[in-house]
């Protein structure tokens, strides 16, 4: 502990002098070390937000193709053939496509966008200026974090174009279509260039997440004691932790597996048969490898969705000008979620043969996520409840999460239990669960952090009116693809499939899957709104005027409306209080930095 | 910003604690993969590999290791420099017997047909120690470059926190070999 607090004072004395030479170096820095190889926080926050951008519309893209299949399984698409070529021959998406293009789109979407994406721009960005630092505890370690993310991109986009294609076994890469290069075209070169991808992606979110813990510890401001930081900060917190200590685990799964691929080891294989020739390789275990993967898998859930539910805390008592209700017990709900996501991952194994009575354990543990998970959402809807609500697009797109992450959560409660898992594993139930409570609940959560901070990024606000179109047309179109996809699902409709034509059974869906397929294609374009919106303000976007424009509490707003390499043009602010004093003796908020008036109420 | 890491290689403390950090990383790592041994070993047709006995004499080399590496950090508090340069590579040298003895087993254990295509055990042993071995070898890199500065700079470099922190990781893939080691016995 003694080690713990005179690091402290180092760090505090290291980033006196990093500021004045911050300064220094941002009036000189040429193009490349300020804007492409920079060290500097804030940009490379960004350059994590425009690359998860570009993956997601990658990603998003991929969505709609693979749903004109299942929408329109006889229709003809000669644009798609022109787009595709070979994988869609006649215009019609090849059944080897339709598996790349649906693993490729799971893969980068939980990593890329919303992993990357997601905690590399907001932690990155928010960490230092909310705790009151001038950088990350090493920004050098910060800026190869990006880089390695970048590399992992290009690997992975250069798989598409291989002559047998991305890998295409499903994003979870289970052996052995991931381990035999004969199993599929896509387990050939494209499944290296997978693993490869992967490898580089898992090195950069280390990286990231050592210097966000080593950060959050080490560097905060003189009085930001751990209990005055904001929830974004604990989010970030233990989302990095998470990330610490189950992607190393991921790795050494997918080295166990690279072994079984390239040098004739039988980790994961045996008894198996390729086009009626046995293999030699016995006495390995495929479950082993779902056991490895799923213990990063389940965890991963989380990496992605607390940070969202941190951001969401923060805009949604800004914008009720309310303190958050139940800050502890918020901390302590993230801190009994971080525990018990790295207990459950079984859950995702309850038809692999697992014991039964092991079973009941995992679901036992899975159920108590419902605990922490309630308290959230009560605390939420109460610190909503009689608030001087301001509908900013950043506060309709905390609320959306909030009712996202409740529909979501009631049908994880069927799933966690094994015995309805029977029936729904492996159908569009699923589907339908993991994408309302994660995917869509975790990019609005995002797209609130972006309407929310974009002030502080670019010094320039997103135009409100197409924020409101964007929210609405999004909101609405998630429920209309996400919701009947649990009939679909209850009905037995498995996931991963091409065609469901041939079953008699599937037949009554094929309107609603036309009108889920119509939904997501409008949801797509309605996203290209928000794209215009974003880059046209960049540069023209109505210019923000104060430091505070919201009226917020916490250290970021007290920096210049540009903040420079350093962040605070002087001393650092000392943070005084919590971050949660709105609506407090008759005053509309007081910022952190206020020391504590004698006759001043206790909170 | 290369300041802030230049300015604080006299107080690098944060490093240091980032390495902390990346110890429980890279601890996770090897409790999956041994996690995954344990699994295995309970699975029907597990046939135990012996554990080749040079690996004793890996086991002591590498707590050797640690010891001189712990004098190393003593004798440069101590100003003792040469002394310091000496145990420093003695360091990294016994690091380097360690790598060759681990080499030696390996080869011994694959003459006697525990290959890849033949023993789920032995894939385990290689893949296992091999990675640990990888550890060893960016150890002995991050020594040598300890030691090549010391030569290299004119400018006196007094600073005990890069052996510090190089101490620690060193202890860090010595404790982890001896779990291993012990491991690998143990469950055999
Ligand atoms: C426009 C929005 C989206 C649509 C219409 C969509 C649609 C779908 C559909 C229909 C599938 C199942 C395909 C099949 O099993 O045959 C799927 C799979 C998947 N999606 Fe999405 N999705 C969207 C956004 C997202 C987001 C935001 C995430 C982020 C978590 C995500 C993650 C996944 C994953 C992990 C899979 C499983 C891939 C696999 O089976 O290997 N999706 N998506
Ligand atoms: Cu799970």
């Amino acid at each position: 502990m003694s080690e713990v607090t005179h690091i402290h004072e180092h760090a505090v004395g290291v980033s006196h002098e990093a500021h004045h030479e911050g300064h220094h170096h941002a009036d000189h820095g040429s193009f490349l070390s300020k804007y492409v190889f920079s060290q500097d926080h804030k940009i490379i926050a960004k350059q994590f937000l425009i690359t998860g951008i570009f993956w997601a519309v990658i990603g998003g893209f991929f969505s709609v193709v693979f749903r004109l299949q299942i929408g329109f399984p006889d229709a003809k698409f000669p644009w798609l053939e022109t787009l595709l070529g070979e994988w869609a021959k006649g215009g019609q998406l090849q059944p080897e496509a339709y598996y790349a293009l649906v693993t490729i789109h799971g893969t980068v979407l939980v990593f890329f966008v919303l992993t990357a994406g997601l905690s590399g721009t907001f932690s990155n960005f928010l960490i230092p200026l909310q705790i009151g630092a001038r950088d990350m505890a090493s920004p050098f370690l910060n800026m190869l974090s990006y880089w390695f993310f970048f590399a992992a991109g290009i690997i992975m986009l250069s798989s598409l174009f291989v002559q047998t294609g991305p890998f295409s076994g499903g994003w979870t890469a289970y052996p052995p279509l991931s381990a035999l290069g004969d199993a599929s075209p896509g387990s050939k070169i494209g499944m290296d260039m997978w693993m490869i991808s992967m490898a580089l992606f898992i090195v950069s979110s280390l990286l990231g997440g050592l210097n966000y813990i080593a950060t959050i510890l080490n560097m905060r401001t003189k009085g930001m004691s751990m209990t005055r930081l904001p929830l974004t900060i604990w989010a970030f917190f233990f989302t990095a932790v998470l990330g610490v200590l189950s992607f190393p685990v991921l790795l050494s799964g997918v080295i166990l597996l690279i072994f079984d691929r390239h040098f004739g080891t039988s980790f994961y294989l045996s008894d198996i048969f390729i086009n009626g020739q046995a293999l030699p390789n016995e006495g390995g275990s495929a479950i082993l490898y779902q056991h490895l993967f799923w213990f990063l898998g389940h965890p991963e859930v989380y990496i992605i969705l607390l940070p969202a539910m941190g951001m969401v805390s923060e805009i949604l008592s800004v914008n009720s000008r309310k303190p958050i209700f139940g800050y502890m017990a918020m901390v302590g709900s993230m801190f009994a979620i971080a525990i018990l996501a790295f207990l459950v991952w079984a859950h995702h194994m309850f038809v692999t043969g697992l014991n039964p009575f092991l079973g009941a354990f995992f679901v036992l543990l899975t159920l108590l996520i419902a605990v922490p998970s309630a308290i959230k959402v009560f605390n939420w809807l109460t610190t909503l409840w009689k608030g001087n609500i301001r509908f900013t697009p950043a506060m309709l797109f905390a609320i959306g999460f909030v009712s996202l992450f409740i529909s979501g959560g009631l049908t994880g409660i069927f799933l966690g239990n094994s015995a309805l898992d029977i029936q729904l594993h492996d159908t569009y139930f699923v589907i339908a669960h993991f994408h309302i409570v994660m995917g869509v609940a975790s990019m609005f959560g995002m797209m609130a952090g972006i309407y929310h901070w974009y002030p502080k990024m670019f010094g320039r606000y997103l135009n409100n009116g197409l924020g409101y179109i964007h929210f609405w047309i999004t909101m609405i179109g998630a429920y209309v693809i996400f919701w009947p996809m649990h009939y679909e699902g209850l009905a037995g409709m498995p996931r991963r499939y091409y065609k469901y034509d041939i079953w008699e059974s599937f037949k009554q869906f094929g309107t609603l899957n036309q009108i889920i397929s119509i939904a997501a294609i409008i949801v797509f374009l309605a996203q290209f709104l928000f794209l215009a919106n974003f880059f046209y303000s960049i540069w023209k976007g109505r210019k923000v005027t104060s430091k505070n424009p919201w009226g917020a509490n916490t250290l970021e707003w007290t920096t210049p409306i540009n903040p420079g390499h350093g962040n605070w043009d002087g001393e650092i602010p000392e943070a005084h209080r919590w971050a949660y004093d709105y609506g407090k003796d008759g005053q509309e908020f007081i910022s952190q930095t206020t020391p504590v008036g004698d006759n001043e109420s206790k909170h | 910003m290369e300041m802030v890491m230049g300015k604080s290689s006299k107080k690098m403390h944060p490093h240091k604690f980032l390495l902390w950090i990346a110890i429980g990383s890279l601890t996770m790592m090897f409790a999956g993969l041994t996690s995954a041994y344990i699994v295995k070993s309970n699975q029907a047709g597990w046939q135990p590999v012996k554990v080749p006995s040079i690996f004793y004499v890996s086991t002591v080399v590498i707590i050797a290791s640690s010891i001189t590496i712990w004098m190393a950090q003593k004798a440069i508090v101590e100003r003792q420099m040469t002394k310091y340069r000496l145990l420093v590579t003695a360091t990294a040298v016994l690091g380097l017997i360690f790598l060759i003895t681990q080499f030696t087993g390996f080869s011994e254990m694959w003459q006697q047909k525990i290959t890849f295509k033949e023993s789920i055990a032995g894939s385990f042993f290689y893949v296992i120690a091999g990675l640990h071995a990888l550890h060893v070898l960016g150890g002995i890199t991050a020594l040598f470059v300890l030691v090549l500065r010391m030569f290299s700079t004119r400018t006196k470099f007094y600073s005990s926190v890069p052996v510090e922190t190089a101490g620690l990781y060193w202890h860090f893939v010595d404790i982890l070999w001896i779990y291993l080691f012990i491991f690998f016995i143990l469950v055999s």
